[in-house]
Order: C-alpha cells, then structure tokens, then sequence
C-alpha cells in the first residue's frame, strides 16, 4: 500500500466523520410522537363522522349511496321512514342505522364522494386503536358525536 | 511506610478506582447510545429518567435477572471463566494510569494513582494482551463455529496491530530521555505526565496520535474494526452463546478497553491532568483529566459513528503493509531527533 494511497484514505475518512458532524450539530429529526402531535395535511383523511344540519337535523337521508360506494363494504346503512311529527333528517327517509367498520375500511374516501347531502365525511382522528372488535365497529351514535381531535394542520 | 500507607490507602483507591470504572462503562454505554442516535439525527434513549439517564441501570437490573444459560455442548469451565478473565485485564489497565496530581488528605500526601510503578507503559501493554485470553478462549468453549472465527480474528487482529502500537509507544518512551534529568528515558505513566518536554517535541509526539489512534481502535476492536463480534458475518462472533450476566461481562470489557486505551493515549499524548491552576488547586487535575477522557471516547463514537467496516484481509494489509512500516519510519525519526537534540 503506497503513502498516497494512506493520505487519500485519510482525506476519505475525514470527510465521512464531517458528514457525521454536520448531522450531530443539525439535532434530531425525530417526533416524540404520543407527546408531541405529528402535524397532518388539511385534506388528511382519518375517521368517518356523520353531520347534522345547523337545526339539529341529521343530514343523512339513508340513501345508501356510501355503502354502494364502499369498495371494501365496510359501510352498512339501514333506511327507515321520518315520522312528519318528528323528522330525525329533512328528507323522506333517515338511517336508522349507519356503521362502519374500521377493521375493513381502506379510508378511501369514496363515501365522502358519493353522499349527495355531505353528512357522511372522513375527519381528523387518526388515533383509532381499541381493544376489541367492537370498538372499531362505529355505530351512528358514536359517529354523531362532534370530535374535535387534538391534531395540528401542517401548512402547505 | 507505615500500615496505612502501604495496605489500607491503595485498597480504598483501588476499590474507589473500580466503582468509578463501573459506573463509567454503564454510563458510557448511555454515552454512546445518545451519541449515536444524535449522528443518527435521532434522539436516543430518553425514556427512563431525564435524558434516559435510567438505561443504563434498568439495562444492569435486566441482565443479573436474565436467564443463566450454558449449553449443553459448551466446555462449562472455560465458558463461566472467559468473561472474568476478559474483564480482570480491562480492569487492571487504569491501575497505573495517574488521574491528577498529588493531593494532600488528612496530612497525607496522596498520589491520584493506584500504583506507580515504574515499567507503566509495560504493564498496559502486558495487560491488555492478557485481556485477548478472555475472548479467544470465550469463542473456543462456546464450540460454535461462528464463536471460533470470531475468537481467531480477534487473536489475529490483536496480535498485528499490537506491533505498530508497541513501536510508536516506543517512539514516544525515547522522547522521554529528554525529559528526565538522568537523560535514561522513563516507562511510569506518573513521570511521562510530570515530565517537561520541548514544545517541538509535544508536536512531533501528536503526529503519531493518529496512528496511534488506529491502533486502539483495533486493539480495543471497536467498530470500525469490530472482527470479534461482526454482527452481519459472525452473528456476534465469541459472545454468541453468552447470555444474561456473562454477556455483560463481554459488554463492560469492551468499553473498559475504551475507557483504558483513552486514559493511557490521553497521558501519552495529551498531558494526562495536566491544565491551566492545577498547581494552585490539584483537585481540578481530576477534572481536566476526565473532561480529556469523554473527549477521546468521543472521538471513539464518532469514528465508529462515520466509518464503514472494512473487510478482514483489508485490515490485515493494512497493518502489515502501511501501518507498521510507517510507525517503523516515525521510530526511526525520533530516534534521530532524540540522538541529535
């Protein structure tokens, strides 16, 4: 092995350990994530929430349009007729029932779209573990509830 | 001498001395976790206690409680013996190894050494050649193929660059004929730190610190030159088949190499405790002498941090063919320098 070779070596050598250095003086990259929240896109899409009307009405008309939508058939819609006494949406009709199961859901999105009434749309809440099956079944009463999630919106 | 002096004075430094090494090589393996994960721009252990300061005892409480296992094809004798034997050199090492001038106890003049004796530099290296008995017979009582290899590289790296190290320790021990007032040189670590030497001469000794620091690398096999242990080629060479305590043995050894080999290169090379008010307050020699010691185990993570390890006959011919030469010329050299100044 020639000296030159020694010194082209060392050079090398030197210039690995400032690659190293620059990365020790930039400090870490890393998120503490369950403390410190991960910052999401405006059009993140986490988990289904059902709307109501600024009345009170539940702006899902149970046309079942989601379910027919779902790729995976993860929605499950049954319709029933409002009472005209006392309507639970402004339409002909209102889900009784409106689950979706997250086990099999994709987050597609593709329910969003097709809703004509908007009432069906993907949140923010990505936080989603549970500890059985049930708890990823959600039912209409869980998915009406406003959640306003603890996530900070990166700006683009 | 007196009882005290002779018997009970270096059993409380030595028992001392051992304390503060344990304790460093749990926290030096917290160091180098933190260190690499910041190279990593990552952030480290930082789960138990503030900064993670917890690893390193939750990590001590995890091995004593582990499962004791020997295989049942192991040579049972030497497999519980290597770890000790690997251990008790690694420890000894710092014996001579001088961390701060002499202070004044109780009025009595104590010297911040366990044993100053006159053949130091003889005794690291005597010591840390012992030490290779550790792993190599560790990875032949394992009867492990990978354990052997491991065991083999490790004798055989150990074993090259133990010559350069040696030749460019001799180079530095002729430059101690200048200091010394009888001009015969000395091999005590405590004289080679006390010693006044030409600021030309302080020069021409760091140009060998590079090469010298090579060699360490090597003899404590530290990545980049990792052999024994190569995880992607050897699984983990002579500790594959250890576990709970005896692998922590393996482990602490390891970084007390480190810790040795830098407190011996820091006294060879960079004036041991010496610094700026030792004389008024030698209690701050202590100090200087630890803050050199992080820095070289620094420069420790940080090259095992930045350099890829090479392949085993690479660090064979670079032994042989570039470094013990080269450490031949520089003896050569200061042969010359010592001979004519």
């Amino acid at each position: 092995m020639a000296v030159s070779d020694g010194i082209k070596g060392a050079v090398e050598i030197a210039k690995s350990m400032a690659v190293t250095l620059r990365a020790l003086l930039a400090g870490p990259l890393t998120v503490q994530y369950p403390e410190q929240p991960i910052a999401i896109y405006p059009r993140f899409r986490a988990r289904h929430e059902l709307r109501r009307y600024g009345n009170g009405l539940e702006r899902c008309i149970g046309c079942m349009l989601c379910e027919a939508a779902c790729p995976t058939g993860a929605i499950h819609v049954e319709a029933a007729e409002n009472d005209p006494e006392h309507p639970v949406s402004p339409g002909e009709r209102y889900a009784k029932v409106w689950e979706v199961n997250l086990m099999r859901c994709i987050f597609c999105g593709d329910c969003e779209t097709a809703c004509p009434v908007e009432a069906v749309v993907l949140g923010h809440e990505y936080e989603l573990a549970g500890y059985s099956r049930d708890d990823l079944l959600w039912t209409k009463e869980r998915l009406l509830e406003p959640t306003r999630p603890n996530v900070i919106i990166r700006t683009e | 001498m007196d009882w005290i002096s002779l018997i009970l004075i270096p059993a409380i430094k030595s028992l001392i001395l051992v304390i503060v090494l344990l304790t460093g090589f749990a926290y030096a393996t917290w160091f180098e976790r933190k260190l690499i994960g910041r190279f990593q721009q990552r952030i480290g252990p930082n789960r138990a206690w503030t900064f993670g300061l917890g690893h390193p005892i939750a990590d001590a409480l995890k091995m004593i409680f582990k499962e004791e296992i020997v295989p049942s094809y192991v040579d049972k004798i030497l497999f519980v013996m290597a770890p000790g034997l690997a251990i008790v050199p690694a420890l000894l090492i710092f014996a001579v190894v001088p961390v701060g001038p002499n202070i004044t106890l109780f009025g009595r003049e104590i010297p911040l050494v366990v044993a100053d004796v006159n053949i130091g530099l003889l005794w690291v290296l005597a010591v840390a050649g012992v030490g290779v008995y550790g792993i190599i017979l560790g990875g032949w009582a394992s009867n492990n193929k990978y354990s052997l290899l491991g065991a083999l590289r490790t004798s055989a790296q150990m074993l090259s660059y133990e010559l350069p190290m040696g030749v460019l320790l001799i180079a530095i021990l002729l430059t101690t004929a200048l200091g010394t007032a009888d001009g015969a040189g000395t091999l005590s670590l405590v004289q080679i730190v006390n010693m006044e030497l030409p600021w030309y001469i302080r020069i021409w000794i760091l140009l060998a610190f590079p090469l010298y620091f090579i060699t360490m690398l090597a003899e404590t096999s530290r990545k980049p030159f990792d052999f024994p242990e190569t995880e992607n080629e050897l699984v983990a060479g002579f500790q594959t088949e250890y576990g709970s305590i005896k692998f922590a043995l393996f482990y602490m050894t390891e970084y007390l190499h480190i810790l040795g080999a830098s407190g011996v290169a820091v006294s060879v090379f960079f004036g041991g405790w010496r610094g700026p008010f030792v004389e008024q307050a030698p209690i701050l020699g202590v100090f200087y002498f630890a803050a050199k010691l992080i820095a070289m185990v620094f420069l420790f993570i940080w090259v095992s941090a930045s350099v890829p390890r090479p392949r085993y006959d690479q660090l064979l011919r670079f032994c042989w063919t570039f470094l013990f030469p080269v450490s031949l010329v520089y003896l050569a050299i200061t042969a010359a320098i010592v001979i004519l100044l």
